[in-house]
Formats: C-alpha cells, sequence, structure tokens
C-alpha cells in the first residue's frame, strides 16, 4: 500500500510540473508580457519601453529559466540597472540585495505578487480556497447522500413507479444549468416577484459568517445540478446490482428486502459511483465560477475569473498549481478509496 | 423457531404450469408437471437447456420474478401450499427448510462480502442466534464440506477461492440452516470433472448426514445415476418420463428418454461400428409447440392421427415403482428391440504426418501485480512444458485435460496466435513455431484451422450466415470471383447440412447447433487439413452433440483432415479419437492410442480423470477414485512431478523421488508414453477402472 501511494505521488508530481509549465509558458507569452507592461507602466509605452521594462524584469530570459525561478530552483535573478539599482526576483522594496535569499520559487513559499489584488498571492489563494472549500463542504453534505438515497431508491426496482419519479426528478436536475436553476431560485425565494423573500440573493456576507440565509441558495444551485448526475450512475449500477445472481442468493436465503438493499446491493452498486462523486471535487472547484459570480460569493472560481480577466499572471499561475493539486490529491483520495469498496482490487 | 415434524411427502408438485408474461404474448414455460420427494430421497431432474426444469426450481422457490407465474397446479411444501404463503412465511422458507444450490459459485456469492458473513447470516436471520454461534456452526459446516483451514475461508472474499472451492462455500450455505429439502440447479457443470466427482461425493454424503432430500437438476444422465433415486426426464416444458432411476435407465418408456441415451457416447459405442444416433430435428421454441406430444416430429415411433390429437396424459407403468410415462404409444412399443443399425462405416487409416511438435515450450511471463505494474518482479508461467508429438492425415487426436492445463495455450501456439519460447512445431516439415498469424502466407492460414468453444459468441451478430463464409472465402483467396464464391458458400452449407436458405439469416436467428455448423463451415472453407476443435460441442445439448460430432468425423473422412479435439469430456474422446493426449499443469503425463490410454497401465492423472467422468450406464462398474484439493496453481506449481500433491501413488515410489524430479518420459508400448516414476511392476498391477458387468 504505502508502495502503491509513494508510485501515485511521484506520478502526481510529475503530472503537476507538466500542467504547471504549460500554463506558465501561455501565460509568459510576449503579448501577455506586453499587455503586463503597458498596465503596470503606462499604457502608452514604446515598444522600446516595453522591452527594455521587461529586461529590468526579468521576463526576457529563456522560458526554462524563467520557470525555474518560478518553482525556486534555479536562482532568482539580479539585474543591475543602468541607474545603479540592483533589481532581482527574490528582491522586494523592503530588503536590501545583500540580504535577499537566492532561491525564491513557490517551492520556497514565495508565490509571487498580484497585480490586481496588491497583495502576496499565496495569502489571496489560501483565503480564497478556504471560502470556496467551505462552498465545497455544504454542497457534499447536501448532495451525496440525496443522490445515493435517489439512486438507490430508484435502483432497487427497476421500472416501478418509484423508479420513474425519482428518474425524472433527477434528470431534471441534471438538465437545468446552475445559471438558470440559480437566477430561478433567486427569482422565487429572494426577490419581491413571488414575495418569497425567505433567503438572500447574495452570499457576499456568507465569508464572513454563513448562515442558513445567506448560504442556502448557493449550496442548493450546485448540489441540485451534480445530484441528478450521481443519482443516475447510482440508480444504473443499483438496478444492475439487483439483477446479479448474488442477489438471488440472499434473497432465497430468505433475507428480507430493505437487508438485501443495506447489506447486500449496497456496497458492489456504490462502486460505480464513487468514482464520480470524487470527480465532482475538481468540478466543484472551478465550475463554482458560475455560482460564484451569481451570488457574488468571492470564492476560488470567482478569483479565477479575475486573474484571468486583468492578466494577472502570478496570481492565475497559483490558482492554476492548487487546481491541479486539488484534481491530483482526490483522485488519489478516489483510487485509495475504491480497494476499500472493490475487494476484488489489490494494490499489494 | 422450530421446525414442525412432517412425515409425508416433503414437496409435492401437482399439474405445475408456469408462463412467463411477455408484450406480445404468454409464453408457457412449464406444464402439467408432477413430481414428489419424499424424505431423504434425491430426485433428478434432466433434460436439455429450454425444457424449463429451472424455471420449476424456481417455482418451488416462489421466485419467478415480475413476468413469471404460476398459472395452474401447486407446489405443496410438507403439505402447505407455498403459493398461498405470504411473503414473511415465505421467507421463513428460503434459505431455512429449502435451500438452493446454483451452477455459477462466482456469480452467486456477493463479491463485496466476507465469505465468512455470508455464512452466518442465515441462522441469524432464521434462528436469531447470536453472532458468535453462528460463526461456531459456520466453522463447523465449513469443516463439514472438507475445505481446509476454515478460519481463513471464512476471512475471505469470493473471489480468493478457486471455484471448487467457492461451490463448497455455497453448499455449505445451503447446509446452514439444516434445510429438509435442497434444489441443486446443475451444481457442477462450471466446474471440472475431478473437482465436479469430489464436489458430487461431498453432496451425496451430506445428505446421508443430514437425511436431506434433494432436487437434482442436470443436463449430465450420467451425474444423475450417481447421485439420484428417482429420475425425472423433462422435454420443451412437460415430464415425459418420471420413476426410479434404475426402471428409467434399463426399462425406458418414452421414445424421447430413449433417443436421448442413444446419442450420448457411452462405453461400447464407437465412432466406425456403432455410430451414435443423433436426434433429428429441433427443439420446438415455447411458442411453436405442436399439437400433442411435443416430441411427436422428432420422434422415430411418432404415427398421425393418435400422437397429435391432443393433450397426452402421463400413464403409469404397471408393475413399476411410480414409473410413469407421457406416451400414447408406450405399450405398443417393443423397447427392446435393438437399434436399426445406421450406416457402419471403414476406419481410414492414418496417413503421412502432417504435423509435429518437438519439445515445444510456452513460457509467459507476468507481472506480479498486473493492474498497478511492478513492484512484485515478474514470474514465468509454464504453459507448456516440452510437448512433443507427431499427428497423421485423417487422424484424430484427442487432447484432454481440465482447465489451467495448457490445452488452450498449445492451441494458440499452434494457430499462430502466441508463438512458442522454445522447440519447433513443424508443418510439412516447415518450421511455423516462430511466425504469428499476421506473417502467416495465407495457405498455412487456411490450413491450420480452428472450431471454437462457444458458437454464440464467435459468430458475428451482424453480418448473415452466408456473408460470414463468403468473408472466409476472401481471406483464403478462393474463387475468382463473387460468383464462384457464393457457389462454393452453398458447398459449404451443403457440406455442414444447413438448408441453403441459411445464407442469409442472421446468427441470432440460429440454434446453437445450427450456429456451430456455421463455425465448421468457416473452419473447412480454406480447404483446412488440421482442424484444432476446441471444446466444440461442450456449449450443446446432448442431443446436437451427436449430431454436430458426427458432422465433424464425416468431413474428416471425406477431407482427410488431422482433427485435434480438445476436450475435457472422456466419454467423447474415447468415442471419437485415434489417439489421446492426457495434460497435466502443461505437461503431457501420457500419451497413446485410445485403447492404451483407456485401459490399463495408466498415468495415476488418467486413472483420476477415468474414475471422475460420470457414466449414464447402469451396468458400468467404476472404481471410486476421489482427487484431493485443486489443480496447483500454474504460476506456482509444485517442485518435481507436477500431479505429486493430488497423486494416490506417491507412497508407492521410493525416497521421494516425485517431489524431486520431474519424471521422465517412458515407452510403455509401442506408442503409449508415460510421464511417471511408477516402476513397471506397479504400473502392471493396475486394475481397469470401468468395468461393464456381464449381462
Amino acid at each position: 500500500m504505502a508502495m502503491f501511494i509513494l508510485r501515485r505521488v511521484g506520478v502526481m508530481i510529475l503530472t503537476a510540473l507538466c500542467l504547471t509549465f504549460i500554463v506558465f509558458f501561455l501565460t509568459n507569452l510576449y503579448p501577455n508580457l506586453e499587455k503586463l507592461a503597458k498596465t503596470q507602466g503606462n499604457f502608452r509605452m514604446t515598444d522600446e519601453e516595453v522591452a527594455s521594462y521587461l529586461g529590468r524584469n526579468g521576463y526576457l530570459q529563456p522560458m526554462p529559466v524563467k520557470y525555474g525561478q518560478w518553482l525556486g530552483v534555479v536562482p532568482g535573478f539580479v539585474i543591475e540597472d543602468q541607474d545603479g539599482v540592483t533589481r532581482g526576483h527574490c528582491i522586494s522594496q523592503d530588503t536590501s540585495p545583500e540580504d535577499a535569499p537566492r532561491f525564491c520559487g513557490i517551492l520556497q513559499g514565495d508565490w509571487g505578487y498580484s497585480t490586481v489584488f496588491k497583495e502576496d498571492v499565496g495569502h489571496i489563494v489560501g483565503e480564497k480556497l478556504a471560502l470556496t472549500g467551505k462552498l465545497m463542504f455544504w454542497v457534499m453534505l447536501l448532495m451525496v447522500p440525496s443522490a445515493l438515497i435517489l439512486g438507490v431508491l430508484a435502483g432497487m426496482r427497476e421500472g416501478s413507479r418509484t423508479d420513474r419519479t425519482l428518474s425524472t426528478v433527477a434528470i431534471t436536475t441534471t438538465a437545468t444549468p446552475e445559471y438558470v436553476s440559480g437566477v430561478l431560485f433567486i427569482a422565487v425565494f429572494a426577490s419581491s416577484a413571488v414575495g418569497l423573500k425567505w433567503f438572500k440573493g447574495t452570499a457576499t456576507s456568507a465569508a464572513d459568517g454563513a448562515t442558513f440565509e445567506n448560504f442556502f441558495l448557493p449550496v442548493l444551485t450546485i448540489a441540485l445540478y451534480g445530484m441528478g448526475y450521481i443519482a443516475r450512475m447510482t440508480r444504473a449500477s443499483m438496478a444492475e446490482v439487483m439483477t446479479a445472481q448474488y442477489i438471488r442468493t440472499a434473497r432465497l436465503k430468505g433475507v428480507s428486502f430493505p437487508n438485501i438493499v443495506v447489506k447486500h446491493a449496497l456496497r458492489n452498486a456504490l462502486i460505480a459511483p464513487f468514482t464520480v462523486i470524487m470527480l465532482q471535487f475538481p468540478w466543484l472547484l472551478n465550475g463554482v465560477v458560475i455560482v460564484e459570480t451569481l451570488f457574488n460569493y468571492k470564492g476560488f472560481g470567482w478569483t479565477l475569473v479575475q486573474a484571468a480577466g486583468n492578466n494577472d499572471i502570478e496570481l492565475l499561475l497559483g490558482v492554476s498549481v492548487i487546481s491541479v493539486i486539488v484534481v491530483l490529491v482526490t483522485q488519489l483520495i478516489s483510487d485509495i478509496g475504491y480497494v476499500y469498496l472493490n475487494p476484488r482490487i489489490s494494490v499489494t | 423457531m422450530a421446525k414442525p415434524d412432517y412425515d409425508g411427502p416433503i414437496l409435492e408438485i401437482e399439474n405445475l404450469s408456469i408462463s412467463f408474461f411477455t408484450r406480445l404474448r404468454e409464453i408457457p414455460a412449464v406444464m402439467d408437471f408432477s413430481v414428489s420427494v419424499r424424505p431423504g430421497e434425491a430426485v433428478g431432474l434432466v433434460g436439455e437447456s429450454g425444457c424449463g426444469k429451472s424455471t420449476v426450481a424456481l417455482g418451488v422457490m416462489q421466485d419467478l420474478g415480475v413476468n413469471g407465474r404460476i398459472v395452474g397446479g401447486s407446489v405443496r411444501f410438507k403439505g402447505r401450499d407455498l403459493g398461498e404463503m405470504s411473503s414473511a412465511e415465505l421467507r421463513h422458507i428460503r434459505g431455512n427448510e429449502i435451500a438452493m444450490i446454483y451452477q455459477e459459485p462466482m456469480a452467486s456469492l456477493n463479491p463485496a462480502m466476507r465469505v465468512g458473513r455470508q455464512l452466518i447470516e442465515v441462522p441469524m436471520i432464521h434462528e436469531g442466534v447470536s453472532e458468535a454461534e453462528a460463526r461456531a456452526r459456520a466453522l463447523e459446516v465449513v469443516r463439514d464440506v472438507k475445505l481446509p483451514d476454515p478460519e481463513r475461508i471464512l476471512k475471505s472474499y469470493p473471489h480468493q477461492l478457486s471455484g471448487g472451492q467457492q461451490q463448497r462455500i455455497v453448499i455449505a450455505m445451503a447446509l446452514m440452516s439444516k434445510p429438509s429439502l435442497l434444489i441443486l440447479d446443475e451444481p457442477t457443470t462450471a466446474l471440472d470433472v475431478t473437482v465436479e466427482a469430489a464436489v458430487v461425493d461431498l453432496v451425496k454424503g451430506l445428505g446421508e448426514k443430514y437425511g436431506t432430500s434433494m432436487l437434482f437438476i442436470s443436463h449430465n444422465l450420467g451425474l444423475v445415476l450417481e447421485t439420484c433415486d428417482r429420475i425425472c426426464v423433462m422435454y420443451s416444458g412437460e415430464a415425459v418420463e418420471t420413476g426410479s432411476v434404475t426402471d428409467v435407465f434399463d426399462k425406458m418408456q418414452h421414445p424421447y428418454t430413449q433417443a436421448l441415451f442413444r446419442s450420448i457416447p457411452l462405453p461400447g459405442a464407437d465412432k466406425n461400428s456403432r455410430p451414435l444416433k443423433a436426434i433429428p430435428g429441433n427443439f420446438p421454441l415455447p411458442h411453436e409447440r405442436p399439437k400433442g406430444c411435443n416430441f411427436g416430429p422428432r420422434c422415430d415411433y411418432f404415427r398421425g392421427g393418435l400422437c397429435d390429437a391432443g393433450d397426452i396424459r402421463m400413464a403409469a407403468i404397471e408393475g413399476d415403482d411410480r414409473h410413469f410415462t407421457r406416451c400414447a404409444r408406450f405399450a405398443e412399443i417393443d423397447w427392446h428391440a435393438p437399434i436399426e443399425k445406421s450406416d457402419t462405416t471403414e476406419a481410414t487409416a492414418p496417413g503421412k504426418v502432417v504435423l509435429k511438435m518437438d519439445k515445444l515450450k510456452k513460457y509467459y511471463e507476468v507481472a506480479a501485480n498486473a493492474l498497478f505494474g511492478g513492484g512484485g518482479g515478474t514470474k514465468v508461467v509454464k504453459a507448456n512444458e516440452t510437448l512433443s508429438f507427431e499427428a497423421r492425415e485423417s487422424e484424430t487426436l484427442a487432447i484432454v485435460g481440465e482447465s489451467g492445463c495448457g490445452k488452450s495455450t498449445f492451441a494458440k501456439v499452434l494457430m499462430g496466435l502466441e508463438t512458442a519460447t522454445e522447440g519447433q512445431i513443424l508443418l510439412d516439415n516447415r518450421n511455423i513455431e516462430k511466425t504469428p498469424i499476421e506473417a502467416r502466407d495465407t495457405q498455412t492460414v487456411a490450413d491450420v484451422q480452428m472450431v471454437f468453444q462457444n458458437p454464440f459468441d464467435t459468430l458475428n451478430p451482424s453480418m448473415t450466415v452466408g456473408r460470414q463464409i463468403m468473408r472466409a472465402l476472401e481471406v483464403f483467396g478462393i474463387g475468382a470471383s463473387d460468383e464462384e464464391r457464393q457457389a462454393e458458400m452453398m458447398r459449404l452449407l451443403d457440406l455442414v447440412k444447413l438448408p441453403r436458405e441459411f445464407a442469409d439469416r442472421m446468427p441470432r436467428q440460429l440454434s446453437g447447433g445450427q450456429k456451430q455448423r456455421v463455425g465448421i463451415a468457416r473452419a473447412f472453407a480454406g480447404g483446412a487439413r488440421i482442424v484444432v476443435a476446441d471444446e466444440p460441442v461442450s456449449a450443446l445439448d446432448v442431443s446436437v452433440q451427436a449430431a454436430v460430432t458426427d458432422l465433424l468425423m464425416e468431413i474428416q473422412r471425406k477431407q482427410k483432415t488431422t482433427l485435434l479435439f480438445i476436450s475435457h469430456d472422456l466419454s467423447i474422446v474415447r468415442y471419437l479419437s485415434d489417439r489421446v493426449m492426457v495434460m497435466y499443469l502443461g505437461h503431457v503425463v501420457e500419451l497413446g492410442t485410445t485403447d492404451q490410454v483407456f485401459s490399463p497401465p495408466y498415468h495415476p492423472y488418467t486413472e483420476a480423470l477415468l474414475s471422475a467422468v460420470p457414466i449414464a450406464d447402469t451396468s458400468v462398474e467404476k472404481r471410486h477414485i476421489v482427487l484431493e484439493g485443486d489443480v496447483p496453481s500454474a504460476m506456482n506449481p509444485p517442485p518435481g512431478c507436477p500431479f505429486q500433491t493430488r497423486c494416490r501413488w506417491k507412497s508407492e515410489v521410493p525416497g521421494g523421488l516425485c517431489e524431486t524430479e520431474v519424471p521422465p518420459v517412458r515407452d510403455l508400448a509401442p506408442g503409449h508414453q508415460v510421464k511417471c516414476h511408477l516402476s513397471q511392476g506397479m504400473l502392471d498391477r493396475m486394475e481397469p477402472v470401468i468395468k461393464i458387468a456381464a449381462e
């Protein structure tokens, strides 16, 4: 088991390196840099001024060297200006060039500086991740149990009235995108259009203290969309398991129907949806962009939109690193969980 | 809860009719079926697939699914009508008083539940005992079914056990509550013969120990003879004959029973002098049953106006014990008339050597952990170990062995689907062992062809039969134009005795036997000289088996084909092969002519194999040899002789030679080789396994 995890972690690091390099490469293309120079300096810069600005700030070094510096495995650049000021990757306003460390990349915990928020990227990413984490937690808590219950109830008697009713519900929720259901919920439950002012239409205040009133609508919007999908998967898997011969064995052993479902069918039926559930994590992380924007909840997805829209290279890189790690870690957990659910798979 | 005492018949089925309802129509699966099982009695239910025998079992269990319904008659268990019970009462009976053993043990056990859990559940539900008590009972029952290391078995998952062990667990599960009726639905069909023999032995012993009544469903007449007291023969949803085993086997009173016995290879049958007699025609589909006697259209004794006039009732036979037959003419038919002499043929003399194997070896390297790669290093599986033999023109060489013995690997190497690790295969003195099938020239590919085991999976479901044969002809480069190939395809259909209209049919419209004929036509499309038949009839019903075997023999005689007949069924091997090669764990343990292999001296494995095969003949006396344990894994074979772990003769070899050295190949007689350490004296003292009692 330890060997397996170690190997998977190795593969994960490799994948993370490749993916971040791709993002790094794309964000560091010259047109992007030019735009960056102009937003940081002024918009009427000439091409020469842009080039000298980029040169001064180390942007014109070869791509692998820049990537190495960002990562923290290549010593940060140190450039002496014409006017005698020493600039460097690791030198900030309040450290002198002599005290500055040689390496400063994400490995050293230095994630760079966000040009939009005027703050350390590490700090922003951490804060926003916590906020989205809170959202994700509540979504999962609502979505997974309800989806499983829905799927199991529908699948245990395939073709019955319960099955058809629940399947219709599941298909409807999956077929409704968040920007439709979100808007509908706000109109019905939060605006004066219907008059049911049960919840708040914005979740901004939930960032400081989430209450049922300000947080339920965004959670519900995301959960409903994901729920239908998981419920359909669970239903299909459950329906298949219920026709298996070992279920007949259990039935002819005299096991009662509720016990057949809970003790004999459930574990087998959960094997397939488990993968799908774990795949919801990466989707939640970035797929929540719409809902976070809709409810003005300043989380991870919202940050990503801001960074991308404002050409904030270092923030964008930070966000993608975190996304990559979250995806890979959840998939690792999913594989390990799979081993526990399905005794036929062994990693030793 | 106490089980009430009752001394009448355990199970009485009276005029039971079961139908399945589809949107189109009602499909009667079982009609007017009656049988009764007395305490301690074992009743066999025999018939071909689709005759409704499993439906009867599910009808007894009242578990017919959404579409099935009992439309007439009654099933009474200990005097109480099961059809009128509430679901709670039924639950109490299921698993507690009536237990069932299933055909596929792997599918019948919950893959995600430990074996122990599945076992202790039974008494916990029905008797409300504590978990500790139930576990103690489980240990005892697991010991009863002769599984080694019960503690470990209880902690394992089903996939960690072998097929034989899984079936023992299913049996143990059925015995957990000491039921009064055991229903066994083809309990050994998925198992190897030697494992089957051990399981049958076990079931018989346990039946006697616990006094359980049994309803034994099987298509294998030999097995029923070995296990049952009474037998009920079913055909197309009806019971056609019931009676005690000896009455039905020796004094049969129904034409179907007679035809069934004549179509199975019993000792004494011979492909040339006493060929099998196949039942003509096909099994009727449930909605196409004829009026009157269902067997009428295929019956030799059919008489219009009498047999097709109306429903035929079961009639009792005077003087026998509860012996009934459903035949309108049973009193007039002379049941002792000798079999009409069917065409006998001259044995063809084998010609020149066409195929020669010389010390052929096939090793596989497998990663110890295939799914997650690396880690445990690689292991070598020795699938074939120094195979040497010759096959001649128009000769049938049977390759016999249980699953995992390497017979299919050998077929793959010969076909070129795999290449040999060492040694050579000479086809007409050309080496082909290193040429994969893609690199073989058309002639070689056409020369060496294969008939596959499962005709249901080997035909393309979306192509007509004719098109598939044409395709083979195209590949083999036969015929200059489509018209020529069309004519050739028609000729091939004639050859395999299929009507020419079948060219336009889809495989799904064909029965199993017809599909296998298409498979044979395809194999012979390029005028194959060597045909590897990998269990060609084992997926077919007995009555069809004979016809397909006959067809293979006939084509072989016409075309002087060399037939390599891979099988685990020794009865059919004895019937049709000239020479037999017995394999065990990749080794050829015995090779000789059919007579040499089937009579002493034997290799100890051949001896056990012969003893394990059930024979449906009351006059045959068999020595009872049951092998312990399972076939060892080819990943981890025992040192020395591959068979030493299960050999009953091992103690006769001095110095523990069996455990240290692989025995050399010895010639006992011209053409008869054995791989064994036993001394000549010991071999000479072996007695025949099968004796036909003098009548």
